[in-house]
């Protein structure tokens, strides 16, 4: 087992990360604070909806049905986008994706390109290219806006800016504006909105993510609080989605479902304030709305779970956060500690499903499988089982020729099945471990702080084991069977260790 | 015929907490149940399963097929490791049709101790008295996996003269999840701190719940925090408050 214990400086792994994050005050104050808020008001919306187990077996329904026939309504939905107007492109990872939106860009010989928020951007790194390409690119989401004058990246899916505390989006604010703005919420989004009303205006090119893309219509429709997503789509000339390959809905009516569970499970509303609907680009009658609609449909490891009974259903994620909000470590240690574009028990789950390799390994490790995602999950997903079905995974590779030469961790389970599988040598090994702890046993708890349990010991007193295991003391307790309750009798041997 | 109960006692309580395990026998003798405690049981393989080694733990669950092939009924002080049972062992023991028959018979038979009491014995008041003001931490597993909510409370209900003062965040993770507690301590004891906090912020004299593990872990964090909280599970709680309200 590897503990990274207090005052490791390491970044390539999470228990590293988080350390900085631990450490962090306003940084954690801020992520309780906010997940605390979402969680009491799913809570409201959820009871006020009533019947929510069913709403979840629903969408959990649509969804898993949708995935499971996935080429077929993807099919559909392309026909029919392609039908309306919209020209679609296929991206098998992340690279191609770029470069299918960076070609559309320097066509275009646009400068300014405004983007609603859309994480399947983040995980294309979309701004950087267009960056690189003397492109300026800026978010109109508000929290999104917030990141990109920080210099970040988003460490919640819904709430990008989870992390910072208003006085420090003051500062960012006064920053970029040249003028204190205090920290008035109300000042700081008409600060926002006026600057980003310029960018509206001026942009070459809108670009978003999509919910969900609807099989039967071939449209693309969009959530948001801000309305921005309507702005960005409908003002520029040039619109371009990008969209998870799994993204499909097969009808409208399964939409109003999703329509029912997103924006409750998000942020704990009844309903979304803006929805847009884009069928294809503007057509000759119609007043508003873009020229050219391009649509990146983005695989990126994706379609690798197709068919694998134990992950399929990951694609089933509607990306509303909720998983986020109740997840125990993610309270602790906020989104970046995880070192990938999803954060969080999903992001634990979906970045080394699709980012196969290393990098991303011990994120599977970072949870105590509490199960909180699993029950806050709008469409079911089983996370935690997911989390150990992944730890298995990482355990048979490290057994495969060319994996780590000695994985300590085997070896230490395999002792742990050899002596735990005959009660007579888990008998033996118990009473050896009482006679080792003896020196270090004192008043029912070890003091210690070395060993490998010193994760353990440097923080929680540890118990020692008892005297005599309970299966020894059970042979010589006498019971007494009382029939009838008010029968007195003082059971023997009732004295504690 | 009389029915046939096994102590399923779980490797943490068989050789930490002997109490607990006592606790539950004198408590279901008290209701008119005997107890017995076959010894080939060790432990139900779920730290080595959760860790990802799962032919490691389905080597060790192999002891409670056994064990528990005989009874009518198999009970656990801890829902995590009844959840386990619940959860995994259908699907641990899929290889072999022999195993996968009693993998599939012991599930619906394996209940958690609250649950035992309150679905099987149709008990919630055991004539306990205990006069304190006590806070009760509602275990992950138990609650989510086994669906073990009401059945700690509506025993703790029954006990007179309790002041049952609710947790706040009652239902967050306390940072055990076995190798979980060793593997990422720093995150583990901030959960672990934040759950101590809250219990003491409740100003209960007890720390009550229904899995050991999880008490081991708040109660080792309040402890080593100078807290001084005492932390016992719901056998013991019952079980003493029996003394008490016999007396
Ligand atoms: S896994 Fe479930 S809870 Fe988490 S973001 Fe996806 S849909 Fe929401």
């Amino acid at each position: 087992m590897t503990g990274v214990g207090a005052g490791a400086k390491d970044t390539t792994t999470i228990s590293g990360r988080s350390h900085a994050a631990l450490a962090d005050d306003f940084l954690r104050a801020a992520v309780r604070f906010t997940t605390d808020r979402l969680k009491d008001r799913k809570r409201g919306a959820t009871e006020e909806l009533g019947r929510w187990e069913e709403w979840r077996e629903r969408g959990r329904a649509i969804r898993s049905h949708t995935v499971a026939n996935l080429d077929h309504y993807l099919r559909q939905f392309v026909a029919n986008a392609r039908a309306a107007g919209a020209a679609v492109h296929f991206a098998a990872d992340a690279q191609e994706a770029s470069a299918a939106v960076l070609g559309i860009v320097q066509e275009k010989q646009a400068t300014l390109v405004a983007k609603s928020k859309s994480m399947v951007s983040e995980e294309i790194h979309i701004n950087s290219r267009l960056e690189e390409h003397g492109v300026r690119v800026v978010e109109t989401d508000l929290g999104e806006y917030i990141i990109q004058l920080a210099h970040e990246t988003p460490s919640h899916i819904i709430i990008p800016a989870i992390h910072k505390t208003r006085e420090q989006i003051k500062d960012l604010f006064t920053h970029d504006g040249g003028q204190d703005l205090g920290t008035d919420t109300k000042a700081l989004v008409a600060f926002a909105r006026s600057k980003l009303r310029e960018t509206f205006l001026a942009a070459d090119i809108g670009m978003t993510g999509c919910n969900f893309g609807i099989a039967e219509s071939g449209s693309v429709v969009l959530f948001t609080n801000e309305g921005n997503a309507d702005m960005v789509s409908a003002l520029p000339k040039t619109h371009i989605v990008v969209m998870g390959m799994e993204r499909v809905l097969p009808t409208f009516a399964d939409l109003e479902v999703m329509a029912n569970l997103l924006p409750r499970s998000a942020t704990g509303q009844k309903v979304i304030t803006y929805m847009s609907v884009i069928t294809g680009p503007r057509r000759a009658r119609e007043v508003s709305g873009p020229t050219e609609l391009h649509i990146v449909i983005l695989d990126n490891g994706r379609s690798s779970q197709l068919g694998d009974a134990e992950f399929q259903d990951v694609l089933n994620c509607i990306r509303c956060g909720a998983c986020l909000n109740v997840c125990p470590v993610y309270r602790h240690v906020g989104g970046h500690a995880y070192g990938s574009v999803y954060p969080g028990p999903i992001g634990a789950v979906l970045t080394p499903l699709l980012l196969q390799g290393e990098e991303f390994a011990d994120l599977p490790n970072a949870s105590s499988l509490c199960g909180a995602c699993y029950e806050a999950c709008p469409v079911k997903i089983p996370l935690h089982d997911m989390l150990v079905a992944l730890r298995r995974r990482a355990a048979q590779r490290k057994a495969k020729p060319g994996g780590v030469r000695v994985d300590r961790e085997r070896v230490a389970w395999s002792g742990y099945a050899t002596l735990f599988a005959k009660p007579g040598r888990y008998r033996l090994v118990t009473r050896v471990a009482r006679i080792v702890q003896a020196p270090l046993a004192r008043d029912g708890y070890i003091e210690s702080t070395f060993g490998p349990l010193v994760g353990w010991t440097g923080s929680r007193h540890a118990p020692a084991l008892a005297p005599e295991p309970f299966r020894d003391r059970f042979s010589r307790m006498k019971q007494d069977v009382k029939v009838a309750r008010q029968n007195d009798g003082k059971a023997a041997e009732s004295d504690p260790r | 015929m009389r029915m046939r109960v096994a102590l399923f006692v779980t490797c943490l309580v068989d050789n930490f907490y002997p109490r607990v395990a006592e606790s539950m026998v004198r408590i279901l003798n008290s209701c008119g149940v005997e107890v017995e405690f076959p010894p080939e049981q060790t432990c139900c393989g779920q730290p080595a399963f959760n860790s990802g080694y799962a032919q490691q733990a389905r080597v060790v669950g192999r002891t409670l097929l056994e064990a528990f092939a005989d009874f009518d009924y198999v009970v656990s002080p801890s829902g995590s490791c009844a959840g386990m049972v619940h959860h995994h062992y259908p699907s641990l023991f899929d290889a072999d049709p022999d195993e996968t028959r009693s993998a599939r018979e012991l599930v619906p038979k394996t209940y958690e101790f609250s649950q035992f009491l309150v679905h099987v014995l149709g008990v919630t008041d055991l004539g306990a008295f205990f006069p304190h003001r006590v806070t009760y931490h509602p275990s992950c597993h138990g609650s989510r996996l086994l669906g073990v909510k009401e059945e700690p409370l509506q025993l703790l209900a029954g006990v007179r003269g309790l002041d049952l003062v609710p947790l706040p965040h009652a239902e967050d993770c306390c940072g055990f999840g076995g190798a979980f507690a060793v593997k990422m301590p720093e995150i583990s004891t901030a959960m672990a701190t934040e759950k101590a906090d809250w219990v003491t912020e409740t100003g209960a004299e007890v720390l009550v719940g229904t899995d050991m593990g999880c008490l081991m872990n708040i109660g080792g964090r309040l402890r080593h925090m100078g807290r001084s909280v005492r932390v016992m599970h719901l056998a013991e709680l019952l079980h003493e408050g029996m003394e008490q309200g016999r007396g």
